[in-house]
């Protein structure tokens, strides 16, 4: 009896863990086959290199990634940029140095800067702040199963910008609709006697970032919108968990080093207690 | 020590005795590794020494961590990014101690409702049973003090709700919150105070742990019947027990490598499973996050603070009696902690002269329904405080008092119990034949 509570109780547990950030809103945004998904997925070096030039093209017009130190670019699992580029890329940024205060050209040892735009967050922890939207009823578990998180949550967002719904015909706003937006603006029209919403998304202070051929690639992969936002997801995914892949290395070792020292560790069990209790009766 | 009957160190060589004399400390590691421990004891007696290693684990990779934290409004949040890009390997310290927290309290409850379904905290164990629900409640204030530390969203706002249960105290309630938090709201002082104590009570923990394990040894482990260990003689005792090491220690330590391999597996790939997303937000006082959410283990109790709303009747009666002192909120906070004494209380509450529930048939299916409880507690706590999951936290916090209050008490006396085996021994042989072969004897070469 008790044995089976047990059992019942640490499978429910598991279930309740994602539970934790349920309520409300769900919207599901479309999943994405991301490279580094899955218990052995891997960054895809290439995708992070194009990431990081639609992040430098486009997002840090606005977006500042303050964790992110400039050096790491070249570091193993990530995108692996040369040290040569790395010194070349971080030449762009001006950065108040803390020692003199006064201007000068950035280091590798350099964090990118801050949000240039007071109101744009800071993209280097987005991937993991957003990852939470993920059903079915909060559980997560199309995040664990489906590898489903926050890369896809900003790629969703990248294509979401859509014609308003027509219940928004006279909403005036100095954002633009999205309907992979949940936190924003929707105007009463579009809510119901309770004041729940009826639409999917919201109304977002960014517009649009990325249309078709907005950079040009070196590798020649056309820049498709959906190309484009996906990249950039990885990327961010990358900034948000550099250390993704070493982790899961440490990992796996540590999960077969223990699987070894559990077999031991039964057969010794085994033969402990072999002197002192034979087989078990049925009762 | 005293209890059970059996062989102590005797020291043999000249320096031997010569530590002997002066400092006994070999021989209270012999008595404590070598004590008896009941045969029959199952796979739910493992959590202890789980629970042993997740203490350790705590401690170890906390001050690890705390080398580089920096408890400041400013620099939490970035230190704690520091932690995980720069530091080597702090990546994964900073997982370890993030899930250990959920191993811990995963652990916790499994060793408490094992000891409510055996009948654990009766006489004569009901220290034990106090000293581990104050190490249980030491545990909460330490897991929520930490998941204030990184200062992220959901740090900020939880810190802020919880300690609005303190300004609930009719009276002097708003003074004490001012106290606790150092200032008027949860600012750097707040950080400052809840690094230093959540560095502190910890050692706590481990000084009261070695009072439970202390108090246990004394009066010997309960076990799956409930029937004491014979302590006529050591013969005797010997046909009940067998010796800690290596019998359990080894049983113990391959349960314990079996659960860390899962527990490697969730820190490995899927380290922020259990947290709340908005924690990689930092804190910001202007911008209250849509649903403020407990970690998972705080769950159960939450929901019941929830569940006595200002228009339930009891609520309703209580503010009236009590000339209003006593509002919805500070009814639910003393729910709350209700909930906790009223576990507390169970050695006084249970008044069955049975100690085991293997033989108590109607206490079963209660206990049961106790556990699906507790399970429908922690998920009404994640839910939002609306419609249906009101009512449900309702029904369900009712039944977690009714079990302790009504139930313990009433079914020692309507409930006829299944006969018990007489000892130990013989439940031991009536599960299991006897041994094929003589294997490892227990014996110390010499």
């Amino acid at each position: 009896m008790f044995r089976k509570l047990a059992l019942t109780t640490s499978a429910v547990l598991a279930l309740t863990g994602g539970a934790a950030l349920a309520a409300g809103e769900a919207i599901q945004v479309p999943d994405v086959a991301f490279a580094h998904e899955g218990p052995f997925g891997r960054f895809d070096q290439f995708q992070l290199q194009r990431g990081l030039q639609v992040y430098t093209e486009v997002c840090s017009a606005c977006h500042g990634l303050k964790f992110v130190a400039i050096r790491t670019l070249s570091d193993a699992g990530g995108p692996g940029l040369p040290e040569d580029q790395v010194r070349e890329y971080d030449k762009q940024f001006t950065i108040t140095d803390a020692d003199t205060g006064e201007d000068r050209e950035g280091l590798p040892t350099d964090h990118f800067p801050h949000s240039s735009l007071e109101n744009a967050p800071d993209l280097s922890l987005m991937a993991k702040a957003r990852a939470g939207f993920s059903g079915p009823y909060g559980t997560g578990m199309n995040q664990l199963f489906r590898g489903m998180g926050g890369a896809e949550y900003i790629h969703a967002i990248m294509m979401g910008y859509e014609e308003p719904p027509a219940c928004a015909a006279d909403f005036e706003s100095d954002g633009y609709y999205n309907r992979y937006f949940a936190k924003g603006a929707i105007p009463d029209a579009c809510k119901n006697e309770e004041g729940h919403s009826t639409i999917e998304g919201s109304w977002i202070a960014m517009p649009q970032p990325l249309s078709d051929d907005q950079v040009t690639y070196a590798d020649g992969t056309p820049a498709t919108q959906d190309q484009m936002a996906m990249d950039v997801a990885s990327f961010l995914m990358w900034t948000a968990e550099p250390k993704l892949m070493d982790r899961r290395n440490a990992g796996f070792v540590s999960v077969i080093f223990l699987a070894f020292l559990a077999t031991l560790l039964y057969l010794t069990n085994k033969r402990i207690w072999a002197g002192v209790k034979g087989k078990k009766k049925h009762a | 020590m005293a209890g059970i009957p059996h062989d102590h160190y005797e020291p043999k060589s000249n320096s031997q005795r010569w530590l002997y004399r002066r400092l006994p400390i070999v021989g209270l590691l012999y008595d404590t590794l070598m004590i008896p421990t009941p045969k029959n004891l199952n796979w739910m007696w493992i959590w202890g020494i789980v629970l042993t290693f997740c203490l350790a684990l705590q401690i170890i990779t906390g001050i690890v961590l705390a080398m580089h934290y920096t408890p400041h409004v400013d620099m939490a949040f970035a230190s704690v990014e520091h932690i995980m890009r720069n530091v080597n390997g702090g990546y994964f310290i900073r997982y370890l101690h993030m899930n250990g927290a959920s191993l811990f309290f995963f652990a916790v409850y499994l060793h408490i409702f094992r000891g409510l379904y055996y009948g654990s905290y009766k006489a004569p164990r009901e220290i034990t049973w106090i000293i581990g629900m104050l190490i249980y409640l030491l545990m909460m204030a330490t897991a929520f003090m930490g998941y204030v530390l990184p200062w992220g969203q959901m740090s900020f706002w939880g810190a802020t709700v919880i300690t609005g249960f303190f300004g609930a105290i009719p009276g002097v309630g708003t003074s004490i919150q001012t106290w606790l938090l150092g200032g008027p709201a949860v600012d750097n002082a707040t950080l400052n105070r809840f690094f230093s104590l959540h560095y502190l009570l910890p050692f706590v923990i481990a000084a009261l742990v070695a009072v439970h394990i202390w108090a246990f040894h004394t009066t010997g482990n309960n076990n799956p019947t409930g029937v004491e260990v014979r302590r006529g003689s050591k013969e005797e005792a010997e046909r009940d027990t067998l010796p800690f090491w290596p019998y359990f220690v080894i049983k113990d330590l391959f349960a314990l490598a079996v659960i860390l391999a899962v527990f490697f597996a969730i820190v490995g790939f899927m380290p922020n499973y259990l947290g709340h997303p908005d924690n990689y937000i930092q804190a910001n006082p202007l911008s209250t996050p849509a649903h403020i959410v407990p970690e998972w283990y705080f769950l159960p109790f939450y929901a019941i603070l929830r569940a006595f709303t200002g228009d339930v009747w009891v609520v309703i009666a209580a503010e009236w009696l009590s000339f209003g002192i006593i509002d919805a909120k500070l009814f639910g906070v003393l729910a709350m902690f209700g909930a906790i004494v009223v576990m507390a209380l169970a050695p006084w509450l249970d008044t069955s002269s049975v100690r085991s529930g293997r033989y108590r048939p109607m206490f079963k299916w209660w206990f049961a329904l106790l556990v699906v409880d507790f399970i429908v507690l922690m998920w009404c706590g994640a839910m939002p405080a609306e419609e249906p999951y009101a009512t449900i936290s309702l029904i369900a916090a009712t039944y977690w008092f009714a079990y302790f209050l009504v139930i313990l008490p009433l079914l020692g006396v309507i409930e006829k119990p299944q006969p018990q085996p007489a000892t130990i021994e013989e439940d031991f042989n009536a599960h299991y034949a006897a041994p094929a072969k003589q294997g490892f004897s227990a014996q110390p070469a010499e």
